[in-house]
């Protein structure tokens, strides 16, 4: 589900977020269209935005963690935690977790990869929420939400900045709802 | 009390949760696991407020943040005083144009890559990451600042090891830690 559907239409920060992120074509590899989020990170009013509206969303859902997914995750998941007062996760690459891990594979939109969490960070019916910039596959959300719900958390949903169009509507991620701010933004070849 | 600790009835609480871990990554090292502290909400918080009071008034347009553990302290930091947050990555994370600087590790060694285009001279910049060891990745991140012609005011961290004498690795730029590990 995307904001613009679930009562921000018209909503002029989504339209200050979506102007922020940068496009780069064929990165990492020919073909893919990489969204770049760093620009939105040096615009601190569209960053706030973002923060802004997933706090207006989650701040009355009873969410007591949020997961976010290594690294980009790392940099919007801590800010709504802290708005939110809940415990921040974060789910990483294998081997950089010390302590008891649990682990999960799964397949990116570009290769294959592996994301680790600290079993003793949950405690079982904790409600999750679980942030990155980016939905494509939604392989790594899915992985994410495996290894909550392993730990015995409940998934209340996967929040994501930017998302493919495909994840309109009741469109779910294992069965768990998925809220997107805004649609990839466009290469625009006039600013070569 | 140590030395370069700051003396604030928060630090306590802070210090009580991060979790020392012997033997990670590899045998001898003592890690300082701060995960433990980002699942005490008001533990975390504090940490966040102790840096934001610090830094609100003194200016700084840029927050860089070293990958990975730096994004989760450097973001809310640069949030709530109003600047830039600029993420110095591993490499070939970062698309467009980049420029790199090489370190050692106190385990290892590596490369910190930026933006050019995210920083310029006229930004007053601070790095923020979780912990100094050697001080080589604060002194990368410096480096790369210093390149574009950013003025770096201060480094920014929650633990330091004094022992391994990082502070001195600064060419005399201030850093601002909660909590020694001795």
């Amino acid at each position: 589900m995307f904001a613009v559907e679930n009562g921000l239409q018209g909503d002029p920060r989504l339209k200050a977020i979506s102007d922020a992120i940068r496009v780069i074509p064929h990165f990492p590899k020919t073909g893919i269209m990489f969204q770049d989020i760093t620009t939105l990170l040096l615009d601190p009013v569209a960053f706030k935005h973002v923060v802004d509206i997933f706090v207006d969303r989650y701040k009355h859902m009873n969410i007591s963690l949020v997961a976010g997914v290594e690294a980009r995750g790392f940099i919007f998941g801590p800010p709504i935690a802290l708005a939110i007062g809940a415990k921040f996760i974060p789910l990483r690459k294998p081997g950089k977790l010390p302590g008891k891990v649990i682990s999960e594979e799964y397949e990116l939109e570009y290769g294959r990869d592996r994301l680790e969490m600290s079993v003793e960070a949950v405690k079982s019916d904790e409600r999750a929420l679980v942030i990155d910039d980016l939905v494509a596959t939604g392989g790594t959300l899915s992985a994410s939400i495996s290894l909550l719900e392993r730990a015995g958390a409940e998934v209340v949903e996967c929040a994501c900045v930017v998302g493919l169009p495909k994840f309109k509507g009741q469109c779910k991620l294992k069965g768990k709802p998925l809220y997107v701010l805004v649609e990839p933004s466009q290469f625009d070849e006039l600013t070569l | 009390m140590s030395q370069n600790e700051v003396n604030d009835p928060r630090i306590d609480g802070i210090k009580t949760k991060i979790r020392v871990v012997p033997d990670f990554p590899k045998k001898g090292i003592m890690f300082q696991d701060i995960t433990t502290l980002l699942l005490d909400p008001k533990a975390f918080k504090d940490t966040i407020d102790l840096f934001v009071e610090k830094y609100r008034d003194m200016n700084i347009s840029v927050v860089a943040g070293i990958e990975a553990r730096g994004f989760i302290f450097g973001s809310p930091i640069a949030l709530a005083i109003g600047a830039k947050f600029v993420p110095l990555r591993k490499p070939k994370k970062l698309p467009g144009q980049i420029i790199f600087e090489e370190y050692e590790l106190e385990y290892g060694s590596d490369r910190l890559e930026m933006h050019v285009e995210a920083v310029d001279s006229g930004d007053r910049a601070l790095v923020v990451d979780d912990l100094i060891a050697t001080g080589g990745t604060l002194c990368a991140a410096m480096d790369l600042l210093k390149r574009v012609g950013a003025e770096v005011v201060e480094c920014a961290c929650v633990i330091e090891l004094p022992e391994l004498k990082g502070r001195e690795r600064l060419e005399g730029k201030p850093l601002y830690v909660l909590v020694e590990y001795r």
